[in-house]
């Protein structure tokens, strides 16, 4: 379980708090306007910003003192996912081995992670030669592989169109629930959070409001949703 | 940061370090009439040289930007090459060309008018222009090239007349480029030795820094060395700040952008710009022609000691590139990750020291424990990468700061370690600017003359040593010989470190 315990973050003028929990494999999504702090909350979940005040515990553990690379966590960004100058399996080895050593089976669970998100084959291009359908592809298997118990997105499918963004929401579904993680996607899109999310939190006003099934929020809109709806 | 911080402190405690020794063995504050004459010729030659490298590359920038023509982008790479062309080389070329025997004066003394010689405050102007010009010309490309094209085209679309284009788009480009331009000109020619010790020299045409190496060699008067060593510091230092204040243009930057091409009138408009690229087409390249075909039959009797100079030239170069890129990289990374003043400021400090400054220090701090000329080369090696550093770390800031921006949260999530991100992460990202820095630091260390005039013993000489030598005893034909083997090394060291770059470079 993910808590929150009365989370703060600060900076310059711009706070945001937060206090609630979300149970193991959840399917969450985080919406409201651009500014009002959706990319803070999940840095600071994944260790990249560090709250003035509060925890952020995983199964009661505080991760205060872990490192970005420490935390169980994966965590896909806007763009600059993959690192441009290694092949995509390379990319991809080093979910599995940060020393980027080589061995049989860490070749074979790459191939197999490839073939599971329909870049069979394709390992030895750059980032480069892909699209940016498949570039997303090739970031959601290196989480497969990495396997943590969190999986956090910020945005990463914003410069898709329509069809192509449906297709990766899907992917990114099957993909948590064989890993059984908790998924966090943040976005401005209200679309991908009925889609995607079964809980979904609305953050505006310097808040992350508490859960609310996402269905229900999207029937009901509350002000803060609703402003930003139009 | 720790290696940072602990080079960035050597670097500082180098600098200072020898700034102080100076002062402290200045034995008088009083200025002789002698020293007085060299300041003057120094701020002279380096004024006029600045005055007139900058004004001549406007018209010059502004006939490359708006003119295309067959050799364009092999004239404008061409004008890189000045600022890694061994000194000797070009006071060779132009020797050749405006010498006693040279091309110039035949035609002179055909057309009956006295002769013109190359020695003197003019001579060493003219070969300050001749390393300066091309340089001045990039960075205003550069400016005129980051002017929007929309507003050439809008100017255009209201008709405006020529003078009003150039008032509203083009003067203001200038005036904020070239106060920089003419301060990193000035500063270039302040440290002006290779060139006033070939083509200055006496009472009248002597640099400061030239004066430092007769205090030294000639006269042995350590205390008068310490106190011209020490007002060239300040006054380099000063300038340095003046020009840190300004923004400086970057060097390296112009391409062969052709965007939107610029509007090029016809006319009589166009015929001055043919004649302004001709002009300086023939003045960058004569020269330099010149002294290589004059060295080529010299090849066959070459004077004894070449071969070892080049070995020595090649492994002080080598040696100087790599101490500069590794020092440069580790600067770059640490104040890439975020605000460091200290580290900067180490890093741009040699600027405010010259070769023959920071030999002068050197050669007085080690006298007592060992004789100079044992310590020629690592001197020499240890001097060149101090000098070098401050292009390389300009160099490679940008890039670095890039990739700490794009990857380092990346990095981070993945929880690569340090070895790790550093082998496969960062110097694969790095390594075409760090490569090309580094023949750049070859380059500049493989032509450089300057501190090795201080501590050279009779034996021992590099080939930029040597040519100078050769050149003071009129052997010019040997000396053009091996100043093309000076030129084909340096070249050929820059080039293979290039291609180094780009083959660990991936895509």
């Amino acid at each position: 379980m993910l808590t929150l315990e009365a989370l703060r973050l600060t900076q310059d003028d711009f706070t945001l708090t937060a206090d609630w929990s979300a149970p193991e494999g959840a399917h969450l999504a985080l919406i409201g306007p651009s500014g009002a702090g959706k990319t803070s909350l999940l840095m600071a979940i994944a260790g990249f910003f560090t709250p003035s005040a509060g925890r952020i515990l995983w199964q009661g553990r505080d991760l205060a003192d872990l490192t970005p690379g420490e935390r169980p966590v994966t965590i896909l960004f806007q763009d600059q996912n993959l690192f441009p100058h290694l092949t995509i399996a390379q990319n991809l080895i080093l979910g599995l081995s940060p020393d980027m050593k080589v061995t049989d089976p860490i070749r074979a669970k790459v191939e197999a992670a490839l073939e599971r998100v329909g870049l069979g084959g394709m390992g030895a291009r750059k980032p480069a030669q892909l699209s940016g359908g498949q570039q997303g592809r090739a970031a959601l298997a290196r989480a497969l592989l990495r396997a943590r118990p969190m999986l956090l997105l910020d945005e990463p499918f914003a410069a898709l169109g329509p069809g192509l963004r449906a297709e990766m929401l899907d992917l990114l579904g099957e993909v948590a629930d064989e890993t059984g993680a908790l998924v966090i996607l943040v976005s401005h899109e209200p679309r991908d959070a009925q889609r995607f999310a079964v809980h979904t939190s609305v953050v505006a006003d310097g808040l992350a409001s508490a859960l609310v099934p996402t269905a229900e929020l999207f029937a009901n809109p509350p002000k803060a949703l609703s402003g930003y709806l139009g | 940061m720790t290696v940072a911080r602990a080079l960035a402190l050597g670097i500082a405690a180098l600098i200072l370090g020898s700034a102080l020794l100076l002062a402290q063995r200045a034995e008088t504050w009083a200025l002789a009439p002698a020293d007085l004459g060299a300041l003057r010729f120094t701020l002279t030659q380096a004024g006029l040289s600045a005055a007139i490298s900058a004004l001549l590359a406007v018209p010059l920038a502004r006939a490359l930007h708006r003119r295309r023509f067959a050799g364009r982008g092999a004239l404008i790479s061409l004008m890189a090459a000045p600022f890694a062309l061994p000194f000797v080389v070009a006071v060779l070329g132009l020797l050749t060309i405006f010498g006693r025997s040279g091309p110039v004066n035949m035609i002179l003394a055909a057309l009956g008018l006295p002769a013109f010689s190359i020695y003197g405050l003019h001579g060493v102007v003219m070969a300050n222009v001749f390393f300066n010009l091309p340089l001045a010309t990039r960075i205003l490309l550069h400016g005129w090239q980051g002017i929007p094209a929309e507003r050439f085209r809008l100017a255009q679309s209201l008709s405006m007349p020529p003078a009003a284009q150039f008032r509203h788009l083009e003067l203001p480009m200038l005036l904020a480029q070239l106060p920089g331009i003419a301060l990193v000109v000035f500063l270039v020619c302040l440290t002006s030795f290779a060139i006033s010790l070939t083509l200055g020299g006496g009472p009248k045409a002597s640099t400061l820094e030239l004066s430092i190496y007769q205090a030294l060699r000639f006269d042995f008067d350590l205390g008068r060395a310490a106190l011209l060593a020490s007002l060239q510091f300040v006054l380099c230092a000063l300038v340095t700040l003046a020009a840190m204040r300004v923004s400086l243009p970057a060097g390296f930057g112009a391409g062969l952008d052709l965007r939107g091409a610029a509007p090029a009138p016809k006319g009589w408009r166009r015929g001055l710009d043919i004649v302004w690229i001709l002009l300086a087409a023939a003045y960058l390249l004569a020269p330099l022609l010149a002294a290589l075909i004059k060295g080529v039959p010299g090849l066959s009797d070459l004077p004894p000691g070449t071969l070892p100079a080049l070995a020595r030239s090649v492994a002080v170069a080598l040696g100087s590139a790599l101490l500069c890129a590794c020092t440069a990289l580790v600067l770059a990374l640490a104040a890439a990750r975020g605000p460091a003043r200290g580290v900067e400021l180490a890093a741009m400090l040699p600027l405010s020291a010259s070769g023959l400054v920071l030999g002068a220090g050197l050669f007085i701090a080690i006298r007592p424990f060992a004789p100079p000329e044992t310590l020629a080369l690592p001197i020499t090696l240890l001097v060149n990468a101090l000098l070098a550093l401050p292009f390389l770390f300009r160099l490679l800031l940008p890039p670095a700061r890039q990739i700490h921006q794009d990857y380092s949260r990346l990095t981070d999530s993945l929880g690569l370690s340090p070895t790790t991100r550093l082998r496969r992460i960062t110097l694969p990202l790095l390594a075409r600017p760090l490569f090309y820095g580094a023949g750049l630091a070859a380059a500049l260390s493989m032509g450089d003359l300057g501190v090795i005039t201080l501590f050279a013993g009779s034996q021992g000489a590099t080939l930029p040593l040597l040519v100078q030598q050769l050149i003071g005893a009129y052997r010019i034909e040997q000396a053009a010989a091996v100043a093309l083997i000076l030129v084909t090394a340096s070249f050929t060291l820059f080039t293979l470190l290039d291609r180094l770059g780009n083959r660990h470079a991936d895509p």
